[in-house]
């Protein structure tokens, strides 16, 4: 039997950086101001007026950027290799409450290698189409994200492979239920909202997609394979 | 190995003997079918929310539910006798609960355990069924949030107790429930609308208006 008497050497992901201090949770953070996080400064000058504005909360950078070019960004602070912001934690959106502010799409991105962290912030004016890059060619996690921003907010992500409903089932009438305009309670009553669930036929809410990649469709009924060839998805 | 009879034992003989007192107990047909349905009744966990981890506590070593004749857990309906609803039910498992309630062969029962189940609780809002009443008959509701395993044990125990006091001659009992065909509602749509008013505190919360 192996005796473990060897200490354990501590693997620390971020080697990005020569002489870099081991990581440290930080203390006393300002709400507002503090040290930026350095590629806010290569972004405004690589990118010059598309960058709009940042701001530092809490320790952590937000930079906003311009609508047009925000997948032309990502993917430079991606693969530079000064950046390396390898990791997509989140996508998601903001409505606030104000129907003069516009609406924001919200990228975290994490870089392993410097352990830097850094929010990209892009504005959608609600009187034009809410369309903004997708990032999906450069992160296959934003998958699912981007098709939840979608459901929720009911913007567009442009170059999505497949953006439909997520979290709501696809015949889904009542709208984007995150919006501001939305009612907490729906828009239908209970009982045409409970008519419209049970509508929905649960075996054939699979699309042809999915069913390839299980590759389960020899493996199911024929009548559920009748049905899913002539292009049946529920049975609303 | 096979059954064989002691010559010496008196049982090694079966008689019949219709005069005879020794060995025989009458009772009314009801009571035993009843009883043995009461003390075997195997649940259908529909577990979605934290009432599951209760339940899972009550089926464990401290609460046992086996002392009350539910020593499987079916997680097949056709094997089923107990549809034990746990958490809150969305709109989008709507079907899925309706048609594991039709799968389950008669005699079936089931259990709304918890508010969420019961009523929809706190989340009144466009995704949460506001109680599974509007999708399945319900036998028993266990309040609670969520409710305590002797909770549970005892909304079992009430179950049980209906179940004995059932009439085999009643056959409304067994009757399936039979959704409109053209909106798959079992009761009316005016009554689902009543049932998931908002009651009490609930009715004074802030909304979005458009």
């Amino acid at each position: 039997m192996t005796e473990l008497t060897e200490s354990f050497a501590i693997v620390s992901v971020g080697d990005a950086l020569t002489n870099a201090a081991p990581p440290a949770t930080p203390k006393h953070l300002p709400h507002r101001g503090g040290e930026e996080n350095p590629s806010a400064a290569a972004l405004r000058q690589k990118f010059g007026d598309a960058i709009l504005r940042s701001a530092v909360g809490w320790g952590e950078t937000t930079v906003f950027i311009e609508r047009a070019r925000a997948g032309e960004i990502i993917r430079w602070l991606h693969d530079d290799p000064s950046q390396q912001y390898d990791y997509l934690a989140d996508v998601t959106a903001i409505e606030y409450r104000e129907k003069e502010v516009p609406m924001e799409v919200v990228w975290h991105l994490r870089s392993l290698p410097y352990r830097r962290f850094l929010r990209i912030k892009t504005e959608l004016q609600k009187d034009a189409p809410l369309e903004v890059d997708s990032v999906w060619s450069i992160y296959r996690g934003a998958d699912w994200l981007e098709r939840e921003c979608f459901d929720m907010f009911g913007i567009t992500f442009l170059g999505h492979p497949d953006l439909r409903r997520i979290l709501m089932w696809e015949q889904y009438k009542e709208g984007n239920p995150l919006r501001k305009d939305f009612p907490l309670r729906g828009r239908f009553s209970r009982s045409e909202q409970l008519r419209q669930a049970l509508a929905a036929n649960p075996e054939s809410r699979y699309s042809m997609e999915e069913l390839t990649v299980a590759e389960a469709f020899t493996e199911i009924p024929a009548d559920m394979q009748r049905r899913l060839m002539s292009g049946e998805r529920t049975g609303e | 190995m096979g059954l064989t009879a002691r010559p010496d034992s008196a049982l090694s003989r079966v008689e019949y003997d219709p005069q005879s007192q020794d060995g025989w107990v009458t009772t009314r047909l009801d009571f035993l079918v009843n009883w043995g349905r009461a003390n075997s009744l195997w649940p259908m966990p529909f577990g979605t929310a934290c009432c599951a981890i209760e339940f899972m506590a009550t089926a464990a070593a401290d609460f046992d539910l086996a002392r009350f004749g539910m020593e499987r857990m079916s997680f097949s309906p056709r094997q089923s006798d107990v549809l034990i609803c746990a958490g809150r039910v969305p709109f989008k498992l709507a079907p899925i609960i309706r048609r594991i309630w039709q799968q389950m062969a008669q005699p079936k029962w089931s259990i709304a355990m918890g508010a969420c189940a019961s009523t929809g609780n706190m989340f009144d809002t466009y995704a949460v069924v506001q109680g599974i009443d509007t999708i399945i008959p319900v036998d028993v509701y266990v309040p609670g949030c969520p409710p305590r395993p002797e909770g549970l044990l005892y909304g079992i125990q009430m179950l049980q107790k209906k179940v004995m006091s059932e009439r085999m001659s009643d056959r409304r009992l067994r009757d399936e429930m039979e959704p409109d065909p053209t909106t798959q509602l079992y009761i009316p749509p005016p009554a689902i609308d009543e049932m998931s008013e908002p009651f009490g505190n609930s009715v004074n919360q802030t909304r979005s208006t458009p």
